[in-house]
């Protein structure tokens, strides 16, 4: 069968991937953020899944407002990148993983999760950032992400969002469908976007540490905890954009700890960054391994 | 009964949803248009004609034309939409941030690089 062995948590600011793109990453406004993910990169080298499930949003490129599906998966077998209007990052294309995409999608939407299932789109910085971060630079001909990932698309620009504990819940339902795949894959869960930021108006800026240093403690030791915080505590205290931290209560929710049936130990905490700022943004960054 | 908006009262902050996604559609949509090279050679040739072909309110499209995001944002905008439009005017997604807080460009850079805005703003 198939298991989850860690999960991955990660900001997914833009920049981070102009800064790559454009060759200013030993800068040191850059460096500093850069040198968060060190320890990771090797981490990931050495513990190569078959899978990454990579829960992300999109930011108006692969969904207009013409369809915006709440939870959308991707079964494609490739996922083009993205033009967000710069043009598109110059980083290898992202090769699916379709038998392992339909089952969960099968799966969840019988656990009474309402899918959208997507066989055509393009993936934008919200899942390449996080790639680049964790792989280092790729060639976007020559190169390739190191395994399989399946996108995850989750609505926070258009309110309502899904609330964390949906997302929570959603997350033991992935895992629950990870766990019951025949086939010995290892498969690691993504949760990006966030942490504290605020992009429009004139509170645009806010950045609050001590929610988000919070915020990463209880998602570590009292996730569910975590899961009840309603929306409006994010938007007053992390700014509106913030809201995206509910996407990492999916990966935590997918993890053994929690787990309703054979319920796992807590998982191990390998490595937590955080640093201010990138952009307009407050960088967050966690890696919990299932015990 | 009435929808529950708790956010509403928050400082400096409009929330887009799905009354604003309404409002906005239109001006929305153009913006995605300025995903295709060929569209944004258009828009900037002559922008007026371009903006004409979309079925938007002329204080939408007097927002886009003034490039003044806090108008654009009250008349239904969205901030991930309307940065197709800093896109095409070659700005970054910190200088677009930053000209709808009135601070100047370096104003507002160091302001983050000294940690950002401080949570409690507008409330205190």
């Amino acid at each position: 069968m198939a298991r989850i062995s860690a999960s991955v948590y990660t900001s997914h600011v833009p920049a981070i991937g102009a800064a790559l793109d454009q060759g200013k990453s030993h800068e040191p406004y850059w460096a500093r953020v850069f040198a968060g993910y060190e320890f990771s990169k090797q981490w990931l080298h050495a513990h190569t899944p078959d899978v990454i499930f990579l829960v992300y949003n999109d930011h108006a490129n692969a969904f207009s407002l013409d369809i915006i599906p709440t939870f959308a998966i991707g079964t494609a077998a490739s996922y083009a990148i993205a033009d967000e209007g710069w043009g598109p990052r110059p980083v290898p294309p992202v090769v699916g993983h379709p038998e392992l995409a339909a089952h969960i999608a099968h799966s969840v939407i019988t656990q009474d999760f309402d899918l959208t299932v997507v066989n055509k789109m393009d993936v934008d910085h919200g899942l390449t950032v996080p790639l680049s971060l964790m792989c280092g630079a790729q060639d976007p001909v020559h190169g390739a992400w190191p395994c399989a990932v399946i996108p995850f698309a989750v609505n926070v620009v258009q309110y309502p969002v899904p609330s964390g504990r949906r997302c929570f819940e959603l997350g033991k339902a992935i895992g629950r469908a990870v766990r019951s795949f025949d086939a010995p894959l290892n498969v690691q869960i993504w949760g990006t976007g966030g942490m504290s930021h605020q992009l429009q108006g004139p509170r645009a800026g806010l950045i609050n540490r001590v929610f988000d240093n919070a915020f990463l403690d209880r998602l570590v030791a009292d996730p569910a905890g975590q899961a009840a915080v309603p929306h409006i505590d994010y938007v007053r205290q992390a700014g509106s954009e913030g809201i995206e931290l509910v996407m990492w209560l999916i990966a935590r929710g997918a993890m053994d700890d929690v787990a309703e049936v054979s319920r796992g130990a807590p998982p191990r905490e390998l490595h937590r960054f955080y640093h201010v700022p990138a952009s307009n943004t407050a960088v967050g960054h966690l890696i919990l391994e299932n015990a | 009964m009435a929808l529950d908006k708790p956010y509403l009262d928050v400082p400096g902050t409009t929330i887009f949803d799905a009354e604003q996604s309404r409002l906005g559609y239109h001006l929305n949509q153009f913006c995605m248009s300025l995903m295709q090279a060929a569209n944004r050679a258009r828009f900037k040739a002559d922008e007026r004609v371009y903006l004409d072909e979309w079925p938007m309110t002329e204080a939408q499209k007097q927002g886009v034309l003034a490039r003044d995001l806090n108008a654009c944002i009250a008349l239904g905008g969205n901030i991930y939409f309307l940065a197709k439009i800093g896109a095409t005017d070659g700005k970054s997604f910190q200088q677009m941030a930053g000209s709808m807080t009135g601070m100047s460009e370096e104003a507002y850079r160091d302001m983050m690089i000294n940690g950002g805005r401080d949570p409690r703003w507008g409330t205190v």
